[in-house]
């Protein structure tokens, strides 16, 4: 994946090993041993996790971090090759992108911890007996949470490419396969390598809430950070819980020092701009790196094999490539392709309600949408709550920049901590207190995403320009005026951004979120969190089927009547500069 | 193929013609029959206002863009797609922001599969040719704007190509820099030190054509058709002060703003007529402001064209276009080179603002007949209101998409300068009340 970064190496000096290379070996070395460690853990017999289950001695914690990095490290490899495919496919195929698009659109808003359900009998049937397939249905479970929104933003700038760099690629003779590696992918390269941030962000969520999992009679432990809590709940440990949440601050810590920084300095050239950026995102793992000679000689074999196989001449078949300018696109191959996307349609519709009908009745239908709309209305009130307290506080820090600086990055940590984490320390209070879990359940739904609201808040009154805030000082709008005609329509499409996502995250999070236990405690709230955790920890197929069906129409159903009319006015009206 | 003349022909263009299709499905023509042949050993500029489908031609001949009919033919074979030995400079430079210097010129020798150690050979001798030296390892956005436009040359230099295309390559560039640059590129092209045979370049710049062409092609809007073709037989290095020079210069602006054989009642330089007649922004306050001057002496009401360009710092393409809108609106008239003011000009150059506008909006219902019709609409109906998407469709009928989105804009704009009806952006509803 580096792209032509390296430049060929003035032999003999370069080659030297300098102090960096010390630093820089054991790092990599390190980085081999665990990688060969864990690989190895994965191919055994599914039996040994009975035979050494998971244990709340605080000392394997380092290696069931281990474990839990590598299911995300995994996870983000598969979400960029399908990203690369699917995305690519999409943009340069308008049939494909007919099918394609909508479909993105939908798998976005199915609740991924649903995903799960399926996937676990599925993989565990592919490998009968081995770690691998629940190994895999883990790692299938982050891929659902990363990839949709990263191969929406490649979609999107493949799109967008510049049509001068485009006609240029064209007069110069590089064939479809060099141009998706010169101009394609570097141009989608930072809205990808944000989203994937975003995902990875997500991703630790799902990662601890899949190691642990039950489907009906089929209960697999995964050893990791996520499987260790679940223990602890079981086992009332509370201190185990603190390990827990400790370690995972040091693998994100780890994860970002190590990979993202690196990656987002790396990545700061590819920005489409024509003018130098005033600060540019910097790194000292990238610095240490490049500042060592033999380590970087060894990357140069991967460079050359890079620059290669971008540089084959592959066209792509004649079926992808862009079509003619001005020549129209085939009436009857459209019509034959319609033909087969609605028989394919009516079949899969056929088939869905075949099964369902079997076993559900309208009642159930209307019962699932009845829970859907508690959750509905808990996802509402907690927005609405987490708007309220975070939209002035964010505004507060945003507007003074030395602070700003300081709690953003602590902002967008804590957006990318695994809430789930952190729900035992709720639930003891309110066995504790016996408090009613219909109300106190709710705001471990919000636990986690709401400091989207807050980041994007944040990133919007740093933004607010200077001039304006002058301006309104001058003209004395202070109070309630102040607010409503300067500030808010400034953060507004920051806001909506945050709160988008937020709200997105928290109906995922209900499936875990309204359901909880501390030992032999459990706590149900009402709502379709609860219904789809019920359903599947009872292996009950077709009302998980329904609760997920439920949980997509109402989030998609949220989206497009709320969320993206504001966010088209936000950006029509009130987007600044 | 026997031809002596084919033979040696780099590009041959043969009543090629291009539309495209118009928001109402019907075709919209941006070049009509036009013939060309590029010989071995020329400059060759195409000289036109934009939308006169002189870029088109270029990119028909870049292999960009295919002809709807007639032929099109590099060196003999017909042009399918870019073909090879023909390289491309572009307006916007073009550069792959992620590539250094070095790596953007290398781009066209990597894809034509040349030897890596012949690559960096040929490629350090067009940066040091074109004037790099020292900034091989630099990313473009480090570079000012006329440097990286050199990269863009020195990347289509380097493939050796027999034509070299440019489009406008020096008018996103400030007036100092794209003298050098013009300059740098003619001397080089004297000593014969460009790896090329021919230059085919697509301008508004009148000077600029004169200063590097060898023959000129004047493109008429609306289809684009050559209007004329005309050779420069001063030798280079060209002074723009010699008297040859100026006027050259004038008589090419006088040729641009002739009077076409008036066979339909169009305005010139207009296109379409009636609702169907495509307007072109130009702010009132540009209005205004040109009449004033045109008014005031040195000129008192008649100016030539090239000096109030020069004087005002506006591109020829800049000052047709509004010279046009004048003219549309009866305030001033277009001629021979000239930019005379009507009585009506005069008058409002005179007015207070108030009285101006109604000045103003008398011309627009009279002169402009889409604003009568809107104004009309919004009479007869009882809500005086009436949806945007009303009149875009009538557009549409007549103008591609992106014309209908300019002349409602430019409707807008007009009409809330004249204060004739108010437009909603957020309903995008037209309506007679005004605020006030």
């Amino acid at each position: 994946m580096t792209l032509q970064d390296i430049r060929t190496p003035t032999l003999g000096q370069a080659l030297r090993p300098n102090v960096w290379d010390a630093v820089a070996l054991v790092l990599v070395i390190g980085a081999m041993v665990l990688i060969v460690y864990g690989g190895e853990q994965t191919v055994r017999p599914l039996s040994s996790l009975d035979i050494a289950p998971v244990s709340l001695d605080p000392a394997n914690l380092p290696l069931y971090a281990l474990r839990t990095t590598m299911r995300m490290l995994l996870a983000i490899v598969c979400s960029i090759v399908f990203t690369f495919c699917y995305a690519a496919l999409a943009a340069k195929s308008r049939r494909a992108e007919m099918v394609l698009i909508p479909l993105l659109d939908i798998l976005q808003s199915v609740p991924i911890l649903g995903f799960l359900t399926f996937t676990v009998v599925f993989f565990l049937n592919l490998f009968p007996g081995r770690v691998l397939g629940a190994e895999l249905a883990c790692v299938f479970a982050i891929f659902t949470s990363q990839a949709w929104n990263m191969t929406f933003s490649m979609y999107q700038s493949m799109r967008n490419v510049p049509k001068d760099l485009e006609e240029a690629t064209q007069s110069f003779h590089l064939s479809g396969w060099q141009r998706f590696w010169r101009l394609d992918v570097p141009f989608a390269m930072p809205g990808l390598i944000w989203n994937t941030m975003m995902s990875m962000s997500g991703g630790w969520f799902f990662v601890v809430a899949s190691e642990a999992i039950t489907v009906g009679n089929t209960t697999v432990t995964l050893p990791g950070i996520g499987s260790y809590v679940a223990l602890g709940i079981q086992q009332q440990n509370l201190p185990a819980i603190g390990n827990a949440i400790l370690t995972m601050l040091a693998v994100i810590i780890a994860y970002d020092q190590l990979l993202f920084r690196p990656v987002v300095a790396w990545a700061d050239k590819f920005r489409f701009e024509q003018t130098a950026a005033a600060t540019a995102p910097s790194s000292w793992m990238l610095d240490l790196f490049r500042r060592t000679r033999a380590l970087r000689a060894l990357t140069y074999p991967f460079a050359a094999l890079n620059k290669a196989v971008s540089n084959l001449n592959i066209a792509l078949p004649a079926g992808l490539r862009a079509p003619a300018k001005g020549a129209p696109p085939s009436r009857i191959v459209d019509v034959i392709w319609l033909a087969l996307v609605v028989a394919t349609t009516s079949y899969a519709a056929w088939r869905a309600y075949d099964y369902l009908s079997a076993t559900l009745g309208l009642s159930d239908i209307l019962s699932a949408f009845g829970y859907g709309f508690v959750t509905l209305a808990r996802v509402i009130v907690l927005i609405a709550l987490a708007t309220l307290v975070w939209v002035p506080v964010g505004v507060w820090i945003g507007l003074r920049p030395k602070l700003a600086e300081r709690i953003q990055p602590l902002a967008q940590f804590l957006a990318a901590f695994p809430a789930n984490l952190a729900f035992p320390v709720f639930v003891v209070i309110i066995v504790r207190y016996g408090l009613n879990a219909n109300v106190w359940l709710s705001p471990l739904m919000i636990l986690g995403t709401q400091w989207y609201i807050l980041f994007n808040v944040i990133a919007g009154a740093s933004a607010f320009p200077s001039d304006l805030r002058e301006a309104a000082g001058s003209f004395h709008l202070e109070g309630w005026r102040w607010w409503i005609k300067v500030i808010l329509p400034g953060i507004f499409p920051y806001y909506i951004t945050g709160a988008i996502t937020a709200s997105g995250g928290s109906w995922n999070a209900s499936i875990v979120a309204e359901v909880a236990s501390w030992g032999d405690t459990h706590l149900t709230a009402t709502g379709l969190g609860a219904y789809i955790a019920t359903a599947t920890e009872a292996g009950d197929f077709p009302r998980v089927v329904l609760g997920i069906a439920v949980m997509c129409v109402l989030v998609t159903l949220f989206n497009r009547l709320l969320w993206r009319p504001l966010y088209a006015f936000g950006e029509r009206r009130l987007r600044l500069g | 193929m026997l031809d002596p003349i084919k033979q040696t022909a780099l590009a041959d263009i043969r009543g090629v013609c291009r539309s495209f299709p118009k928001g109402s499905g019907e075709e919209l023509r941006v070049l009509e029959n036009v013939d060309l042949t590029i010989q071995s050993g020329e400059i060759v500029g195409l000289l036109g206002r934009s939308g006169s489908g002189k870029s088109t031609l270029l990119r028909i001949i870049a292999g960009l863009i295919r002809p709807t009919s007639g032929n099109a033919t590099c060196r003999g074979e017909a042009i399918t797609g870019p073909p090879n030995g023909v390289a491309m400079v572009f307006q916007s430079f073009a550069l792959f922001p992620w590539l250094t210097v070095l790596q953007n010129v290398e781009l066209g020798l990597e894809a034509l599969g040349i030897d890596s150690a012949v690559r960096r050979t040929r490629a350090l001798a067009a940066i040091d040719l074109i004037g790099l030296d020292g900034f091989e390892s630099a990313y473009p956005k480090e570079l000012s704007g006329g440097m990286r436009q050199r990269v863009g040359f020195a990347r289509a230099l380097v493939v050796h190509p027999d034509l070299l295309l440019m489009d406008e390559p020096f008018s996103a560039l400030d007036v100092l820099t794209a003298e050098t640059l013009r300059t740098d590129l003619v001397d080089l092209w004297i000593e014969g030190r460009l790896p090329i045979k021919s230059v085919l370049m697509v301008t508004h710049n009148i000077e600029e054509a004169v200063l590097m062409c060898d023959r000129i092609l004047v493109f008429s809007s609306n289809p684009g058709r050559v209007a004329a073709e005309i050779k420069v037989d001063l030798p280079h290095p060209r002074n723009r002060l010699e008297p040859v020079f100026r006027q050259l210069v004038d008589s090419i602006y006088a040729r641009m703003t002739q009077r076409a054989e008036p066979k339909t009642p169009a305005v010139e330089g207009i296109q379409g007529t009636g609702v169907g007649m495509v307007l072109q922004h130009v702010s009132s306050n540009v209005l205004s402001g040109l009449i004033e001057t045109l008014a005031a002496p040195p000129y008192s009401g008649h100016a030539d064209l090239p000096v109030l360009a020069s004087s005002l710092q506006l591109e020829a393409d800049e000052i047709f276009h509004f010279g046009e809108s004048l003219q549309l609106l009866r305030f001033a008239q277009l001629s021979e080179g000239d930019l005379v003011l009507t009585e009506a000009g005069k008058r409002f150059a005179d007015l207070e603002t108030d009285a101006r506008k109604k000045l103003f909006a008398e011309h627009l219902l009279k002169f402009v007949p889409v604003m009568g019709l809107i104004r009309r609409v919004l009479d007869e109906r009882p809500s005086h209101t009436a949806p945007q998407a009303r009149f875009r469709n009538e557009l549409e009928d007549y103008m591609a998409e992106d014309q209908a989105d300019e002349t409602l804009k430019t409707i807008v704009s007009w009409a809330r300068y004249a204060e004739l009806f108010a437009y909603d952006e957020q309903s995008e509803t037209f309506s007679l009340e005004n605020p006030h």
